[in-house]
């Protein structure tokens, strides 16, 4: 049996050197890739654990939006007060990953890296228009978040790239955001389907921008425009929210699998963004 | 309605009281030994290969890569083991084929189901023992597998046994089929009874094998000594049964093992038989050390016994009244590999809480690759009741009557006879009506998408070989040791009666579990039947030990036994000489135990008759969400004659426990099959039992209606409580949608389908 070598870098460039090595795997929380070794799925190299590196660990707010360091963990971030009033949605599915312990280590970059198309941060990311800084061999570069993921278990990093931070910029006034996902038990459980939605209002209360991610109904994470298109200029009411979810439907590609049924998981995702829809609408009216 | 819950009216100092588990502070302080806690020095770790296929023959097995490897001490195959005839002998819960049991813990020319174990090797770590049992070369010929109970039956299936003949079928067939046996039950006349009723109901049923989810997966070391003799620490709901099972299996005489019980982290069932523990042994055997096998999780749910799944008719006929003139089920069981479902437990126990003149019961056992199925808490008795039970509501609802009313026109009493034979004694399932009707659940308003489910349950409770033996110590304490794991509070429950009879204090009671050398024969910890039948061994022990009390006190006081008495832990004179003789306390008498004959203690083995019959009725309420198929469930009752609650909140926790496993194998809880035989959700993620934040509180009455059959009363708890929930959740969905459920579980996915196909969304 091969040793496991592990790194904990403490700045980036010592970071993707590690991470360019062969067999070399990123560790923040954890919370996928011990459990993957445990299984044996996975046998990394070398295990670079990168919660060592500052920058991130930590949530910095500035006019223009929050940075949030891609290991800063779920009960980290639920407990920053003004990250979870300005971006409740994006919270509220963070924190539906795993139990109370999880909660302490599991991290956003981890959820969007481990590829899985049920990740319950992701569409509530996708929704929140959220960007991430990718630092690499070939030096820093941006991406949304909705071009990570390429299918399950696989992304568009290149090799030793990893993702230091999440970019949320400072919404216009009467913004909400909300993500809801199904899953048969309350707790413990993988989404069936997940759906952020993000909308913002005009003074009038109608509708002048907004963005849907959904999850688990794709080989990864979808955003989906012609269900945001169905609210935009629209006072969010209920032909409006059926045209989104009929949209939504739409644009699943969903699997038959031991989780649920390609006809279930289009019917629920309809559901579930228009409910979404709903509760970001409450938000944005600040209700 | 009439029937008041009888109560009872004597009281005693310590049956029926609360006290603090005496196991409790170990389980709560980590310091409860478990089958995985167990090392010994030189320990070798083993680890188990298994079949990637669910049906194909073994061309060979070569075990000399995995030899080569430095640390690797062992490797067996069914070549290790004797090849045993088939042969059926009373040993589990229900009748065992020892040849059908040894080819499961060990395949010989064929692998059944995936994960069945070929081989086992043994390793100084358990990493090592992982790529040893990696490099075991198996070449297989995979053959056609069957995975459906209803398939499995055609003439063209794969036939997984070329020996086995449908038995109970007349004439019996020439050809080997996966249908093991056939049996029925009739009770009077069914087709005079359907022509006389006004109103009849059929419906057919579905339900999926279902795993019995406890915590602990299977753990055991062994060790093998150069005279030939074996011990073996494991995890089991019977030591006696891992002895007989073993050295069967071995080819070893029984006095050659030694089975120490560890304490055990579930069962339900599912740990009434053996499946590491011979593999331990032989390695053992063979490296000459020690060797520790543990089951991982996923091993659990591949190659451990789920309990079946079912496909299931049945017919009902009433008078316009409500008064059922017939009624008639056809069970078809999966047994997994091996023969064996409780296809029949289920035919016994599904028309059991009725007085149905005219009923018949017809009972199929099929083989198909899946793992061989194993007790799981009344078995086979919940899939029967699903369908009695909602076929009765439909009923209900065709003749416009309250479900409850039905019920209690038709509720077997004392003098009923059952379809299965007997006629029930004193029982109490009218009574469970009563307190159902009386409950302010019944009466509780429902919201919109909201339905209300009742049914009931029945199961037999057993009796049987028990030993018990008390120990008095020199300060007047007590030690009670019995033969029985402590899977549900028995410990509890042993001490209360022991400080009843004995007349002492409970915290004086110290009880203890034997292991195989410390204690006589004692059936396994199962069929409802510890507190009841271990439990009459304890008062017949205690009853010895103050007879032998009494002489030493008549010794003391010289006078002649007869003139003792016992009473309030102390022996009294009853003798009127003139002499005034101050009781003598028990402590007292066993401070001068060494003047009177030496050490005193009581023990006693016996087979326990008289085992009362349990009956229950459940009240469910849940609320669906039309537009995902989601069932929340919002109050949930258990309502059960449980003749006398020793310790009442192990007895709560019982009915709770069997409340929770059957919402979890009602609402979502299945085996799901990929089209290659392969069971893909062998973990506790995606086979899934309910979480406690999925179940409301889950109240409980306990209805006492005394058992004759007991010192203190008691009837078994354990298992009725899971037999009402199937049909007492599906009625409540029924309702709420204005679907009625025929098939389990009744999952988002199921249900969201079902309700778009009836229109309903």
């Amino acid at each position: 049996m091969e040793a496991i070598q592990y790194a904990r870098p403490s700045t980036i460039d010592d970071a993707v050197s590690r991470l360019s090595e062969t067999g070399a795997r990123a560790l923040a929380g954890g919370t996928d890739l011990l459990v993957q070794m445990r299984g044996g799925s996975v046998r990394p190299r070398v295990i670079v654990d990168i919660k060592g590196i500052a920058e991130l660990r930590r949530v910095e707010q500035t006019p223009q939006g929050f940075r949030v360091g891609a290991a800063v963990a779920g009960a980290e971030l639920g407990e920053h007060t003004a990250f979870a009033a300005q971006w409740p949605g994006v919270v509220e599915a963070f924190q539906l990953i795993g139990s109370t312990q999880v909660q302490g280590r599991a991290s956003l970059g981890g959820n969007l890296c481990n590829a899985s198309p049920a990740a319950d941060s992701v569409p509530a990311l996708i929704a929140a228009g959220a960007r991430c800084t990718i630092a690499g061999p070939g030096g820093k570069r941006e991406a949304a978040v909705e071009d990570i993921c390429v299918g399950p278990g696989k992304t568009s990093l290149a090799p030793g790239e990893f993702i230091v931070d999440f970019f949320f910029a400072t919404p216009p006034a009467h913004t909400g955001d909300a993500y809801l996902r199904f899953t048969p038990r309350t707790e413990m459980d993988i989404a069936v389907v997940g759906a952020g939605v993000c909308l913002s209002l005009d003074a009038n209360g109608r509708c002048t921008a907004a963005r849907v991610g959904l999850g688990a109904v794709a080989p990864r994470a979808l955003l989906v425009p012609a269900a945001a298109a169905a609210l935009v200029g629209t006072s969010v009411d209920d032909a409006a929210l059926a045209k989104l979810a009929a949209a939504a439907s739409a644009a699943c590609q969903p699997i038959d699998d031991k989780r649920g049924t390609i006809e279930f998981r289009t019917r629920v995702a309809g559901v579930l963004a228009r409910r979404a829809a709903v509760a970001a609408l409450a938000r944005a009216r600040g209700q | 309605m009439g029937n008041e819950p009888k109560i009872f009216t004597k009281t005693y100092k310590w049956v029926g009281t609360r006290p603090v588990r005496p196991d409790g502070v170990d389980k709560v302080m980590g310091r409860a030994a478990f089958g995985a806690d167990y090392q010994l020095p030189g320990m070798l770790f083993g680890a188990v290969v298994r079949s990637p296929h669910a049906h194909a023959r073994i061309k060979s097995i070569d075990t000399s890569a995995a030899l080569k490897l430095p640390g690797v001490h062992a490797a067996v195959t069914a070549a290790d083991f004797p090849d045993l005839p088939s042969e059926v002998s009373a040993g589990g819960e229900a009748p065992v084929n020892f040849r059908h049991v040894s080819l499961n813990v060990i395949a010989r020319d064929k692998v059944l189901y995936e994960g069945h174990a070929v081989a086992a090797v043994a390793a100084t770590s358990p990493g090592l023992a992982a790529e040893a049992a990696a490099l075991v070369t198996v070449d297989y010929e995979v053959l056609p597998h069957v995975i459906d109970v209803l398939e499995a039956m055609q003439p063209d299936a794969p036939v997984l046994h070329d020996d086995l003949y449908t038995s109970g079928v007349d004439p019996r067939p020439t050809t080997a089929s996966n249908v093991a046996a056939r049996t029925g039950f009739t009770l009077g006349d069914t087709a005079q009874g359907f022509a006389a009723a006004e109103v009849i109901v059929e419906r057919e049923f579905k339900t999926e094998a279902v795993h019995q989810g406890y915590i602990e997966p299977h753990a055991a070391v062994a060790t093998y000594a150069a005279d030939g003799m074996a011990t073996i620490w494991c995890t089991s709901q019977g030591q006696f049964m891992v002895r007989e099972f073993t050295a069967k299996l071995l080819g070893m005489d029984i006095s050659a093992i030694r089975v120490i019980p560890s304490e055990i982290g579930g069962g339900f069932g599912g740990k009434t038989t053996v499946y590491i523990e011979p593999l331990a042994v032989a390695l053992a055997k063979k490296s000459g050390r020690p060797v520790k096998l543990v089951m991982s999780r996923v091993e659990v749910f591949k190659a451990t016994g789920p309990t079946s799944g079912a496909w299931i008719k049945v017919k009902v006929g009433a008078k316009r009244d409500g008064k059922l003139t017939a009624g008639e089920m056809v069970l078809k069981y999966q047994a997994g590999a091996f023969p064996g479902s409780p296809a029949t437990l289920g035919g016994m126990t599904g028309f059991a809480p009725y007085d149905i003149e005219n009923a018949s019961a017809e009972c199929w056992d099929v083989v198909s690759n899946r793992p061989k199925c194993a007790a799981y808490r009344a078995p086979g008795a919940p899939m029967a009741a699903f369908g009695v039970e909602s076929v009765l509501d439909e009923l209900a609802q065709k003749l416009g009557m309250c479900p409850l009313e039905l019920r209690m026109k038709n509720a077997a009493k004392a003098g009923t006879r059952a379809l299965y034979g007997p006629k029930f004694l004193d029982i109490g399932y009218a009574e469970t009506l009563t307190a159902a009707q009386v409950h302010p659940h019944w009466s509780m308003p429902l919201g919109p998408h909201q339905g209300r489910g009742i049914a009931s349950g029945f199961w037999f409770n057993v009796g049987g070989p028990s030993s018990a033996a008390i120990h008095i110590n020199e300060d007047g304490t007590a030690e009670v040791v019995t033969g029985n794991p402590d899977i549900g509070g028995s410990r509890a429950s042993m001490a209360l009666m022991a400080a009843e009879v004995l007349g002492i204090d409970y915290a004086k009671v110290k009880p203890m579990i034997g292991d195989t050398g410390q204690i006589a024969y004692s059936f396994l910890t199962g069929g409802s039947r510890v507190t009841f039948a271990t439990g009459k061994a304890v008062c017949e022990a205690a009853d010895a030990t103050i007879a032998e009390l009494k002489k030493r006190a008549a010794k003391l006081w010289k006078i002649d036994g007869q003139h003792v008495e016992w009473r309030d832990g102390q022996a009294w004179s009853t003798l009127d000489d003139g002499t005034d003789r101050a009781p003598l306390p028990l402590a007292k008498i066993a401070a001068n135990a060494s003047k009177t004959g030496g050490p005193i203690s009581g023990a006693v083995s016996i087979n326990a008759a008289g085992a009362g019959p349990g009956f229950g009725t459940h009240i469910c309420d849940v609320e669906v969400d039309p537009e995902t198929g989601g069932v929340t469930v919002l109050r949930y009752t258990a309502i059960q004659d449980v003749g006398r609650a020793i310790h009442p909140a192990y007895v709560e926790g019982q009915l709770q426990g069997g409340a929770a496993q059957g919402i979890g194998w009602a609402l979502n809880e299945e085996y799901v099959y990929d089209a290659k035989g392969r069971l893909q959700n062998a973990s506790v993620l995606d086979y899934r039992m309910p979480v406690a934040s999925d179940l409301p509180m889950i109240d409980t009455v306990l209805v006492e209606v005394p058992n004759p059959g007991h010192p203190f009363g008691v009837r078994g708890v354990g298992e009725v409580p899971i037999v009402p929930p199937l049909a007492a959740v599906a009625n409540a969905v029924s309702r709420a949608t204005g679907v009625r459920i025929d098939a389990l579980p009744i999952s988002p996915p199921r249900l969201l389908k079902k309700l778009v196909d009836a229109g309903k969304v």
